[in-house]
């Protein structure tokens, strides 16, 4: 114990948030968490102003997604609270490190439904991973201390500090701890070598061996380690959606996402393997589609920091529970150690290549000079390797998968399990302030990018240029292909009508707003984008016909896939 | 398959409510479930039984250990273990005999009988869940007025664990 110093809960808490590292906070301010606020005028930490909180909340989750850090979100009571919380809710989802603060009316009035009061305690509950509502201001220093702690550790999540008004502005004799105790939080598991060493038997033993990396790959960086396995055992490797980009898709083993609209090549490969390396993946229905048809004769090595993932949705014949990062090295180690090191081509990966060789040829895209596959290789084209995608939610998003190789892995991120529209384009702002100097890009449609595009005036305001690629075919086109496909063409509330214009929408902010009609065009915008010091949104209009294929129907199998015809 | 989870958690409000929303959150059911503070004023026992599945059993026990307020979480073996549930049962009087048939059946369950009126008798009963199930059965036929049942208590036997 140190650092003994009387001052106010508000105070402390920006003081404790300095101590953890914290240069900028994302949010908007309110009647309950104006204490907090006036603090900023005392401080180092930076407040950026979103223009709703649950944009707020998306901007410090794509900061902590690509920081690795806790990224930061204030909001006030009542409406602000309850406006974050969808931002909570896909943090969670995606397992995303976030520290959300909120305002509460005084703690004598919390339960009398004062002006602006909502228990977001008990409403986040379910959604964070943990949270704490400090009842007298001393408790303040350690509250934060353990919030980031947990947030950031183990299995990411967010976590929700909720401060009453008056334990903001009440004084107190703080301590800032340098140790603290969380007796039910085990985040690491120690190395288990054991199952490590039987994991490798598994995969040598086996005829049609496949690698399958999660999210949590990348959230433990574990990408260097991940290869080196990859290349010694020379497995192919497909990957989750959340997953994609753990590995280079440009490399010969890479066949890119399974699931519903993975690439036709890692679908028919996963589907034919014989035993899968499983690496911080939860096995999410999107991506494997019928829990009992995808394990059906595969033998699973499940790898995941998340001992309650393992025999969650699928029955693994051997868990590997700790952090994949340490675990995959110890795998690299003992691969060494015996000198494992395949060099020929087994028959199994001579077909896996062909497999691939032959979907890269033969999968039949959109005939038109504005298709969604030509637009996003425009776009690979011309971005650097170390930019960052984010994307929306809907056929872009799926397209981005398709058609949009990572080279650098830990590159693109995207709302996966919750599928939050409006995420992108947030979480493109959070992403920028945590790497300022790389191009970032989110790859939005005109539905998901309507949900918040109120964020350019915090783009133009705060001087965060980044680049909102607008894949335009005025529906909500995700919808509309499940009205085609499934309710025989019956269009319902998909119609947009090219409402906003996006590129006068942009200029209204002032930001920079450029139409893309032709390739040629697109071409230049996209260099222009590059270039400009001001956030630029490029309009790309396309045919509101266009499907996203390959297409696995809910409650089907991979190997069922709907190809294009 | 019938379940008995031993909870050790922190004695802190709102765990109560983050223990049963899990239950709710992710679809499995709480057949019982009894609180109290422990000899240690620090932390609560929570104790439910459940009626789920061998694997959802497992799944149900990793998610309560995830849980950041769970100190420690058991399933705990029935047959190593003594569990009991306390139960009051109002139970009507008709004929001049019940009652006397009513203490018989008291005592052979080990139970105690308060409250003696001219139409009504009460019995406390601790026992097992099965052997108040069995008891329910039997005063059944007199006609029962009212069941108030407080949830299983368990302990793992010593050197059983």
């Amino acid at each position: 114990m140190n650092n003994m110093e009387n001052m106010i809960g508000a105070k402390a808490l920006m003081t404790a948030m300095e101590k953890e590292g914290v240069k900028e906070v994302f949010g908007l301010p309110g009647g309950a968490n104006l204490p907090m606020y006036d603090e900023f005028a005392r401080c180092n930490i930076r407040h950026i102003l979103a223009r709703h909180e649950q944009s707020a909340a998306h901007m410090a989750d794509g900061f902590g997604r690509v920081s690795r850090k806790p990224g930061v979100c204030f909001a006030t009571s009542g409406p602000g609270a309850t406006n974050i919380l969808t931002g909570i809710a896909t943090a969670q989802a995606d397992s995303a490190p976030m520290v959300a603060v909120t305002g509460q009316v005084p703690v004598a009035m919390i339960g009398k439904d004062a002006f602006q009061e909502s228990d977001i305690i008990g409403m986040a509950n379910p959604a964070v991973k943990y949270a704490f509502q400090p009842r007298t201001a001393s408790e303040i220093p350690e509250v934060v201390k353990k919030g980031f702690f947990i947030a950031e550790t183990g299995r990411p999540g967010p976590v929700l500090i909720d401060i009453p008004k008056d334990v903001q502005q009440n004084e107190a004799e703080m301590v800032f701890p340098d140790e603290f105790k969380i007796q039910g939080y085990h985040p690491w598991a120690d190395p288990d070598i054991v199952a490590v060493e039987k994991a490798i038997d598994m995969l040598l033993h086996s005829q049609k061996p496949v690698i399958l990396a999660g999210g949590g790959t990348i959230i433990s960086s574990a990408f260097a380690e991940l290869q080196s396995v990859a290349e010694a055992l020379m497995l192919p490797v497909v990957t989750t959606f959340k997953g994609k980009g753990a590995f280079p898709e440009n490399h010969p083993l890479s066949l890119g996402p399974i699931g519903m609209h993975g690439h036709a090549e890692a679908n028919k490969v996963m589907a034919e393997a014989d035993c899968v390396l499983a690496i911080g993946t939860r096995f999410s229905d999107r991506s494997v589609g019928t829990f009992e048809e995808f394990e059906r004769g595969l033998k699973i090595i499940h790898m995941d920091v998340d001992p309650a993932e393992i025999g969650k949705n699928q029955t693994a014949q051997l868990a590997v529970v700790g952090d994949v990062q340490m675990n995959l090295r110890i795998m690299v180690k003992l691969l060494l150690q015996k000198a494992i090191k395949k060099t020929e081509e087994t028959p199994w990966v001579k077909h896996v290549k062909e497999t691939k060789a032959y979907w890269q040829e033969n999968l039949k895209l959109h005939p038109g000079e504005m298709g969604a596959a030509k637009i996003l290789r425009k776009l690979r084209e011309i971005l650097p390797k170390e930019s960052i995608i984010t994307t929306e939610v809907g056929q872009h998003q799926m397209w981005a998968s398709l058609f949009y190789d990572v080279i650098q892995p830990g590159t693109f991120f995207s709302s996966t399990g919750l599928g939050t529209m409006g995420w992108g384009f947030p979480a493109a702002i959070g992403a920028k302030v945590a790497k300022p100097d790389v191009p970032v890009v989110d790859i939005a449609g005109d539905g998901s990018f309507a949900m918040t595009e109120n964020s350019l005036a915090t783009a133009v305001q705060e001087d965060i240029p980044v680049i909102v690629f607008v894949l335009n075919n005025s529906t909500l086109g995700m919808v509309a292909q499940w009205q085609r496909t499934f309710y025989k063409r019956r269009m319902i509330g998909v119609e947009q009508n090219g409402c906003p214009d996006y590129v006068k929408l942009a200029e209204s902010y002032g930001a920079q707003g450029i139409r893309a009609q032709s390739m040629d065009e697109l071409d230049k915008a996209i260099k222009n984008a590059l270039s400009s010091d001001v956030a630029t949104v490029i309009d790309i209009p396309i045919d509101p016909e266009e499907d996203v294929l390959p297409f696995v129907a809910p409650g089907t199998s991979l190997k069922d896939m709907i190809l294009p015809s | 398959m019938w379940a008995i989870l031993s909870l050790l958690v922190e004695n802190k409000p709102g765990i109560l409510f983050k223990v049963t929303h899990l239950f709710r959150a992710r679809n499995f059911n709480i057949d019982s479930i009894s609180v109290g503070v422990t000899e240690n004023p620090d932390y609560s026992k929570i104790t439910i039984t459940t009626i789920e599945d061998e694997k959802r059993v497992e799944q149900i026990v990793k998610q309560l250990d995830k849980m950041i307020d769970t100190v420690k979480v058991e399933h705990l073996d029935e047959h190593k273990t003594v569990f009991r549930e306390l139960s009051i049962f109002k139970i009507k009087l008709s004929t001049a005999n019940d009652s006397m048939e009513i203490n018989k059946l008291a005592n052979a369950y080990g139970g105690k009988v308060h409250d003696v009126k001219k139409d009504s008798i009460m019995v406390e009963l601790t026992a097992t869940p099965d052997q108040i199930k069995a008891f329910e059965e039997l005063a059944k036929p007199f006609g029962i007025i009212d069941v108030a049942r407080t949830g299983v208590a368990a302990l793992q036997r010593s050197g059983s664990s």
